[in-house]
């Protein structure tokens, strides 16, 4: 497949989709057990796009955004992302056990707070890798997650570097977790799936996609 | 006579140039450094918003030239070059170049920010390219903004006051 292939076959696009749905859906799961709560997701979307629309889609290159960003080691390298808007990272924390105080507009930042919120980033990204390694059969382990409160831009920038030596697109796998909450229908986090290049081979084979589909 | 400032906004892996009364911005710089060049005689700045040191690097088709320091900042020399500025008067001032996760694998893209800053630092001095201001390194992400009239270079981060070089 030319990774820059923007005519990716739509039963291409149905199994990232797809890939997208198992991870959140575990990930989503993780977060509701964690939090005691309903947590619900999105359809995943899947998008062959620029590194500006990238950035658009997480909210803008200047949007504060608490971001874990982990690689993807084994079978399949990639690069994933996990952004919550700063609000909700705050509600996230104060619902964790433990009462740990943060407010994203006091600094400096708390450093349990953040361990949390690392650690947080670590069980949901752990969850949705993991069940993508149980349905393709492939070793996927996730890096030591990084954290970082800052610009989007910033934050997504430095997760494009390994795409950005070989294209100026990324095929992205985004999915929003949403609390469930009455009369709000704001979108409280997403996650991005973002495999290198080479891997898409290697996920397609695994699943047993014909290389000409 | 229409003087609304306009801002020309600078996407990643992307360059380009603006005359009075225009501003040039980009924003979300992280590990990527943000190469101003200008001529104050002639008032025209160009912004290149580069992601990698080097050229290179790159794999595979679809060459973009912004994308890199060395080829980056070449180009905009010479698109300021037909737009009116004297080479010999083109000055630098850049920023960017921060490490945003602190705790990296051995990944040696993960300390690309001061391998940009080196890069693009080499780059300007082959090219004979003064820099009069700065603002590289650190955790944070930055946004910047120049006036090619004023020859101010304003920089936000989060969290901070912004700054002007």
């Amino acid at each position: 497949m030319n990774f820059l292939d923007k005519n990716i076959s739509s039963m291409k696009l149905d199994i990232l989709r797809e890939i997208g749905n198992i991870g959140a859906g575990h990930a989503a799961t993780a977060l509701s057990t964690l939090l005691n709560k309903k947590i619900d997701m999105s359809v995943p979307d899947v998008k062959i796009v620029s590194f500006d629309e990238m950035i658009d889609m997480a909210g803008g290159a200047e949007n504060v955004v608490a971001g874990v960003f982990l690689r993807i080691e084994g079978d399949a390298p990639g690069s994933m992302f996990f952004v919550l808007p700063l609000e909700q990272a705050e509600i996230f924390i104060r619902e964790l056990p433990g009462n740990i105080p943060f407010r994203a507009d006091e600094l400096p930042y708390d450093e349990l707070a953040l361990s949390a919120l690392q650690e947080l980033g670590n069980i949901l990204s752990g969850s949705y890798l993991s069940s993508l390694s149980d349905f393709t059969k492939l070793s996927l382990f996730p890096s030591v997650p990084m954290l970082s409160i800052d610009m989007v831009g910033a934050i997504i920038g430095t997760g494009l570097l390994e795409i950005s030596q070989v294209s100026d697109y990324a095929i992205v796998i985004d999915t929003a977790l949403n609390e469930e909450v009455q009369n709000t229908d704001a979108v409280n986090g997403h996650f991005f799936l973002l495999p290198d290049p080479e891997s898409f081979q290697i996920i397609f084979k695994a699943l047993g996609v014909p290389d000409h589909e | 006579m229409n003087n609304l400032l306009q801002v020309v906004k600078v996407g990643i892996a992307d360059m380009n140039i603006v005359k009075t009364p225009s501003l040039i911005r980009t924003s979300g710089l992280g590990s990527c450094v943000g190469v101003v060049l200008y001529d104050l005689s002639a008032e025209i700045a160009g912004l290149a918003h580069i992601m990698l040191p080097d050229s290179s690097l790159a794999k595979g088709a679809g060459f973009n030239s912004a994308k890199y320091a060395d080829t980056a900042i070449r180009d905009l020399v010479s698109l300021l070059a037909k737009s009116g500025a004297r080479s010999s008067g083109l000055k630098a001032k850049i920023a960017g170049g921060a490490q945003m996760f602190k705790y990296s694998s051995g990944s040696d893209l993960m300390r690309i920010g001061p391998r940009n800053v080196e890069a693009v630092k080499q780059e300007l001095s082959f090219l004979k390219i003064a820099i009069l201001g700065e603002d590289v390194g650190g955790h944070s992400g930055r946004t910047i903004e120049f006036n090619p009239q004023s020859g101010e270079l304003m920089i936000r981060t989060v969290n901070k006051d912004q700054v002007i070089i």
